[in-house]
């Protein structure tokens, strides 16, 4: 009985935090589509397809797909410097975007649900406003 | 057979002519060029304007906010620089000076600016005069209004006429729809003010009811590029249109420059905004092209310095990262050339008080085009 109620509760608050979850990740996706459009789309392009040598995909990126802190990182404070996405090396610059950290949360999580690309994790505003300019070692 | 001959001949210039630009949106990479590119300021990170002082410094704006006085090799920050709105494209945009800056020291700066009500900022210019290494006697010469927190099109681009008029290029805010085509709006024009900000008396829509009568020409997306044609006295512009209708403009008093209602130009989804590339009542372009090249900046070469360069226009391209050479015969282009590629991304371009051109590369910093001898 107890391995029973056990069993019980966490498949309940399971299943509670995974619908809990789903709709604060679409509304995240659909006002990060909005950022999206306004901020980003110009360089990444709308299938985030970006353009050869000057601005790195974010559709199916390796780099985005591993390097969630430094993706965030760049949205937050801007990039410069070489970079290497799926192989091809890009050296630009992206400015500082002077986004709130809830519009990173929105856009991450918009680019991590589009264009083939997945995650288990919703971004979460905690976690922008972790992410520090430099990178601890 | 002689009919035939002639009739093919007349076919084939009849195509040409057709097309509303014949062989001009292809770019030819030269293999040699009259100059070598010397890094001369280097570690800048977005500059954005440039001006040349008679001392031969230079003031270079840096997008995020400051202003550096490059002098003797060494850069300093300026202080007493506006607060800028940083978000998006906005910040400390373009900067230039008075035609007869020697008597009257004043120095004009367009940025993005939170001045006003409403959250967010919109494109504002302000003349000041640089003294100590510091702005002083600020003044707010125009404010685009209202604000708004989207991060597109603050325009910027300042330019002087030869009588000494003061124009300048405020982008539609990412608001197309509403901005361009209204003239009781700021946003999507360019502006025509006195050097003090006076409006002109003869502005075109001066009298006009709800007229914001500091426009000189509307109908604009982004116009990042604005220079007078040494040769004619007339203001040219450039603006970065939707996917594949970036614009190469003569700015006429009171004219509509079409945006959005006619573009040669799509979405950036690939869906279209209008059907129609020319309207009466409507400029048409002096050249577009086609695909995007994302143009920043914009010069004329006046000197012999760079053979065969004299009297083409010099446009940077963001999206290609190069600089482009564009040889005119009239107001019409007739041949593009492909110049530093891949060097980055290419913000700015202008041809200095020494003859000497001067071109402004994010990341990189600012070249000096010295002639090949």
């Amino acid at each position: 009985m107890k391995t029973f109620l056990l069993c019980y509760f966490s498949v309940i608050s399971g299943l509670f935090l995974y619908l809990y979850q789903d709709p604060a990740l679409e509304e995240s996706i659909q006002r990060g589509s909005e950022i999206y459009a306004d901020f980003c789309v110009t360089c990444h392009l709308t299938e985030g397809e970006g353009v050869a040598n000057a601005f790195p995909p974010l559709a199916k990126s390796d780099y985005l797909m591993n390097n969630r802190e430094g993706s965030i990182r760049g949205i937050k404070y801007g990039q410069q410097g070489k970079l290497v996405v799926n192989g091809a090396t890009y050296n630009s610059v992206m400015a500082p975007l002077g986004l709130e950290d809830e519009e990173i949360a929105d856009v991450m999580n918009y680019i991590l649900h589009s264009w083939g690309n997945t995650s288990d994790k919703i971004v979460t505003v905690e976690e922008v406003k972790a992410i520090s300019k430099v990178a601890a070692h | 057979m002689k009919n035939s001959v002639l009739l093919t001949c007349l076919l084939v210039a009849m195509v040409n002519i057709s097309c509303a630009q014949p062989s001009d949106n292809k770019v030819d990479i030269p293999s040699e060029v009259p100059f070598t590119a010397n890094l001369i300021i280097d570690e800048l990170p977005i500059p954005w304007g440039m001006a040349f002082l008679p001392d031969g410094s230079m003031l270079v704006t840096e997008k995020s906010g400051d202003l550096i006085h490059f002098k003797d090799g060494k850069k300093t920050k300026v202080i007493n620089v506006p607060q800028v709105y940083s978000r998006g494209q906005g910040g400390l945009l373009d900067i230039a000076l008075h035609p007869d800056y020697k008597n009257n020291g004043w120095i004009y700066i367009t940025y993005s600016s939170t001045e006003g009500e409403g959250d967010g900022g919109n494109t504002a210019i302000i003349r000041a005069k640089l003294k100590d290494n510091a702005l002083v006697d600020n003044e707010l010469l125009y404010k685009a209004t209202p604000n708004t927190t989207k991060g597109q099109h603050f325009g910027s681009r300042i330019a002087f006429d030869n009588e000494a008029y003061l124009y300048f290029s405020a982008g539609e805010r990412g608001e197309r729809d509403v901005n361009p085509q209204d003239i009781t709006r700021d946003n999507g024009k360019i502006y025509r003010l006195y050097d003090d900000g006076r409006i002109p008396e003869d502005n075109p829509f001066v009298g006009v009811a709800g007229a914001k009568t500091a426009i000189f020409s509307y109908g604009h997306r982004n116009p990042q590029g604005l220079v007078k044609n040494p040769y004619t006295g007339e203001i040219w512009d450039h603006e970065h249109g939707p996917r594949g209708g970036d614009e190469l403009n003569i700015i006429k008093k009171g004219a509509n420059y079409g945006w959005p209602v006619i573009t040669y130009g799509i979405n950036y989804s690939g869906t279209p905004i209008t059907d129609k590339t020319a309207m009466e009542g409507m400029e048409q372009p002096i050249h577009y092209w086609l695909p995007s090249i994302a143009p920043s900046g914009i010069t004329f070469v006046t000197t012999d310095n760079y053979k065969g360069y004299k009297g083409n226009l010099l446009v940077g391209s963001l999206a290609f990262q190069y600089l482009e050479r564009l040889v005119l015969n009239g107001n019409k282009v007739i041949k593009r050339e492909k110049l530093m590629a891949d060097l980055g991304r290419v913000r700015n371009v202008k041809e200095g008080p020494d003859g000497l051109i001067y071109v402004a590369v994010e990341g990189k910093g600012i070249y000096k085009l010295v002639p090949k001898s």
